[in-house]
């Protein structure tokens, strides 16, 4: 018998349907790591909505949570449906899915302002570098001086997503790797219990148009040059101490950084070589900047900050979902009618 | 009177007997000068007499400074369109003293400023009647930081006495429009005195110009198609509004925040609707979207620049068959166009808003009441019909003030449409051995929907603007696609009956039928008893819905001469007509104006006697 999560179900339960994408391609492993994060944590699909925009990427929520209701939208406006959605029914979970075509060039101002608005979901970015539905065109993530068979040189700078989106006010920013099992699923659950926008940049490599070793976003590249910052884990809210052994291996007093979560779970981040904390919004940003210039790949939980209140917060909603009230909530009676109708005499 | 006026072929004759409820005037100011509250305090006071009003703001896309008109007309027959000339002038801006005097008839009313005197053009056949607005302010004790912004109050006093507004009502309206403010309302109520008190102690009125108390607003409210819309918005259940401010718009969604209270939880004191500004209005159209896909009731209001940006979305939601509304408070286009003019100039656009064959639900209101109804109507008509449903009111609608009866409460429960919960859900597949998202079962070409949060294993489906099948799955094959396209021609003819028939007044024994919608209506009413005076009987329908309602051809098979009567340039209703049953055209004249301002009478008689020959 397949082995069951808590709610009874199998890891296939929470599969989608079969993917239409290139064998191999990296948006497949991170539709697997959903899946898996998924059933770990016994998520309720139900409650889970999926959402995406336009492209490859924006694809993969048909391939992943077959019990989700799923929208697969517009070429860079995910995130206002996603907005809408949730502010329909603020007990829904949503997982997005984008590409850097669909954040990063067409979809840059709905991401800056969904951040801005910290409307409370998973934003996924499955970021090759560059446009396959289209059969190759650079994207604006692609490295500068970067050459792709068709297209040769690219002569514009990259735009850095998780830069973008430090800068936009977002309180959750990670990047990852798509052959990064394990890191991308603690970040995925991470990011599951962050009561507000949680950025992950997933570089998720092409093999038809953009995985040529020259490439920051190769298979090879990633796997030669990935540098974690911190080994991740991620502790359930209702893991209790002491209980439970700490999977994270030997550590001295001071080289972990705990990371309370709303929802009580706990990240903890163990130091590796490098001096990150990403409760620091100018080192987060640093790094970034480093990365960037001396074309490091730097993967982990880049910045966290206690969230915002969201965009449910801010408009004052009530807790259960709007979709569903009464009638009686939703037509004022006759009697407030005729007032108002008194005060236009 | 305006740049903006059409040329006229004939001017309002004015007799010396006196003219009792029955002028307009016309009030030239410039932009931000505050004469909106001294203009409102008119309208309000004039209504209050029980005499039939309207009020017209001619206004320019600016801030301060350009010149702009305000036109009052009061009608003891209750004609409420604009006139396309005005008796009287009040003469406060020096920019377009020239053409305002220029456009008086003979023995028209010019009431005018001392400063603005100097360099007018000298009439000998009107009346000149001169306000010392430097001197009165001297006396009056404004500070001087609202001096510029009180002294259009004097003409509200010069008005008063020359044509015998009481000065208690006056001083009754003031204080409402400052929301009941003493203070500033009587700071501003002192130069109304004394400018009534200076006409009443040095002017000889000579002019036959009064008004007199009737009883013919009794019971009626004043009030803007905007307000209206989002009244109809809060008692029609809306929960989600996003929207990105656009002149002549924003009023609509301003008033539902102001108006956000009524929907407030009493226990918890929270809100059950959500208003947010967006970055733009394609972000409106997706937040809207993306509730009504979430089983919310959701809608945005813009106006044409917005619908074109919205347009993507628009062609997404019809196809994924996404209930939602959207509100265009139509202003003349193209492009940038008059943002601050009215027209009807979005109607073809919007009614097949999309790329590829896309065909949208539109209401037409032509009156608060009615922005009223399908405020909440339209609510109900997008889950029924799970799709957008376009709202296409106006600027002259949604800004100006309107005489309305009060609104009637809906006379119907909400309609959530075809939504299966869980128990539903797995009823419906006991029943029927499966569900399918837009598998159409009823034969009417509207599938039953889930949403997300519920709680049963089949209850999931895939959204998405790509060729399904019935069961939502993903599809190209040519088969399923054109089967999905003639299912959604079934939900049109659907709506089409579902959506708001025309209104009609019909007699068989008349042998000319006016058909027009929207704003054009008060003109066409006034229009007609004008014809009818000069002998040509009409009939008339009033479409209120795209797609066309089938009596509208009926109508057009009934009379031997049609004309179509709109305020665009190429006649959209008439093309509409036109792709639905050009084969019974042969008959039928499309009159179109669109030159920015609300439809006078006058346009509609001249048009139809010179095609009638008379």
């Amino acid at each position: 018998m397949a082995k069951e999560n808590t709610l009874g179900l199998s890891r296939n339960d929470y599969k989608g349907r079969k993917s239409t994408l290139c064998p191999g391609c990296g948006h497949d492993s991170i539709s697997n790591q959903i899946i898996s994060t998924a059933y770990d944590l016994g998520l309720e699909q139900h409650k889970v909505i999926k959402m995406s925009g336009i492209g490859c990427s924006s694809k993969t929520p048909a391939y992943f949570l077959g019990r989700s209701h799923g929208f697969n939208a517009l070429h860079g406006r995910m995130p206002s449906v996603a907005t809408g959605a949730l502010l329909a029914n603020r007990e829904l979970k949503a997982v997005a899915v984008s590409g850097d075509g669909d954040t990063g060039s067409i979809g840059m101002g709905q991401f800056k302002h969904v951040i801005r608005r910290n409307v409370p979901f998973v934003y996924i970015i499955e970021n090759n570098g560059v446009y396959g539905l289209t059969k190759g065109q650079f994207s604006a993530t692609a490295d500068e001086g970067q050459e792709l068979k068709y297209y040769g040189r690219n002569d514009l700078p990259a735009i850095d997503l998780a830069l973008e989106a430090i800068i936009s006010g977002a309180t959750f920013v990670a990047r990852s790797f798509s052959g990064d099992a394990k890191q991308v699923q603690s970040l995925l659950q991470a990011a599951i219990a962050h009561k507000g926008t949680a950025i992950l940049d997933i570089i998720s490599p092409c093999v038809t148009f953009n995985n040529n070793d020259s490439s920051t976003k190769s298979y090879s590249y990633g796997k030669e040059h990935e540098i974690p910052l911190h080994e991740i884990q991620v502790l359930a809210p209702d893991y209790v101490e002491g209980k439970e052994e700490i999977t994270i291996g030997d550590y001295a007093e001071g080289e972990i950084i705990e990371v309370d979560m709303h929802d009580g779970t706990i990240v903890r981040l163990k130091k590796l070589d490098r001096d990150h904390d990403p409760r620091n919004r100018m080192q987060a940003i640093s790094v970034l900047e480093e990365a960037q210039r001396e074309q490091l790949f730097l993967t982990g939980l880049i910045y966290y900050e206690e969230p915002r209140p969201t965009v449910q917060e801010n408009e004052n909603l009530i807790e259960a979902p709007l979709a569903t009230i009464s009638e009686a909530a939703m037509r004022p009676s006759a009697e407030k009618l005729a007032e108002v109708m008194a005060s236009f005499r | 009177m305006c740049a903006f006026q059409a040329p006229t072929s004939e001017q309002a004759s004015v007799s010396s007997e006196p003219v009792v409820n029955d002028f307009a005037f016309s009030v030239a100011t410039s932009n931000g000068s505050g004469s909106q509250t001294s203009n409102n305090v008119l309208v309000q006071t004039l209504f209050d007499m029980g005499i039939p009003v309207n009020g017209k703001n001619l206004f320019p896309s600016n801030i301060k400074g350009l010149p702009t008109w305000y036109t009052i007309r009061a009608s003891k027959d209750g004609y409420t369109a604009r006139r396309a000339t005005t008796e009287i002038v009040v003469a406060y801006n020096g920019a377009t003293v020239a053409e305002d005097v220029a456009a008086l008839p003979p023995g028209g009313v010019c009431i005018i400023r001392d400063d603005v005197a100097k360099i007018a053009p000298k009439r000998d056949d009107i009346t000149v009647y001169t306000v010392p607005v430097k001197d009165l302010m001297d006396q009056a004790d404004v500070p001087s930081a609202f001096a510029k912004r009180v002294e259009n109050m004097t003409y509200v006093g010069v008005v008063a006495q020359l044509f015998d507004i009481p000065l208690d009502m006056i001083r009754t309206s003031l204080v409402k429009n400052f929301g009941g403010k003493e203070k500033p309302a009587m700071m501003n109520f002192a130069v109304i005195q004394l400018a009534y008190d200076y006409f009443k102690d040095n002017v000889e009125k000579v002019d036959p110009f009064r008004f007199e108390k009737m009883d013919l607003t009794k019971g009626k409210i004043l009030i803007t198609g905007n307000e209206a819309g989002a009244l109809g918005a809060i008692f029609g259940g809306v929960h989600v509004v996003a929207w990105y401010p656009i002149t002549p718009s924003t009023s609509l969604v301003d008033t539902i925040i102001s108006y956000k209270h009524l929907r407030k939880d009493p226990e918890t004191g929270k809100s059950t609707i959500a208003v947010v500004q967006a970055e733009d209005e394609l972000a409106a159209a997706g937040m809207i979207i993306g509730a009504g896909f979430a089983g919310a009731r959701s809608m945005t209001a813009t106006s044409g620049p917005g619908i074109s940006l919205m347009s993507e979305f628009a062609g997404l939601a019809y196809f994924a068959e996404i209930p939602c509304v959207i509100w265009d408070i139509t202003r003349m286009g193209p492009s940038t166009g008059l943002p601050t003019r009215t027209s009807q100039g979005d109607i073809l656009f919007t009614h097949y808003l999309g790329h590829g064959d896309t065909r949208q639900f539109c209401l037409l209101p032509a009156s608060p009441e009615e922005a009223f109804e399908f405020g909440w109507r339209a609510l109900d008509l997008a889950e029924q019909l799970q799709s957008p449903i376009f709202v296409i009111s106006d600027l002259d609608l949604g800004m100006n003030n309107w005489m309305s009866e009060p609104f009637e409460y809906p006379d119907q429960p909400i309609q959530r449409g075809k939504v299966l919960d869980a128990e539903q859900l797995q009823q419906f597949i006991a029943d029927h051995g499966k569900w399918g998202r837009y598998w159409d079962v009823d034969g009417d070409g509207v599938g039953y929907r889930t949403i997300p949060g519920t709680d049963h294993p089949m209850a999931a489906y895939f959204t998405r603007g790509t060729g399904h099948d019935e069961m939502a799955v993903y599809s190209e094959n040519s088969e399923t696609w054109l089967e999905n396209m003639h299912r959604i021609k079934v939900k049109e003819e659907t709506g089409r009956k579902l959506l708001p028939q025309p209104i009609e007044d019909y007699d068989s024994s008349k042998s000319i039928g006016i058909i027009s919608f929207g704003t054009n209506e008060p003109a066409i009413i006034e229009a007609r008893d004008w014809l009818a005076r000069e002998g040509v009987e009409t009939n008339c329908m009033r479409v209120r819905a795209l797609p066309l309602a089938d009596s509208v051809l009926e109508f057009v098979k009934k009379h031997e001469r049609i004309y179509v009567v709109e305020n665009n340039f190429d006649g959209q209703l008439n093309q509409i007509m036109r792709i639905d049953f050009a084969e019974h055209m042969a008959n039928v004249k499309s009159l179109t104006l669109g030159d920015g301002l609300p439809m006078a009478a006058r346009w509609v008689v001249n048009s139809i006697l010179e095609h009638e020959g008379k």
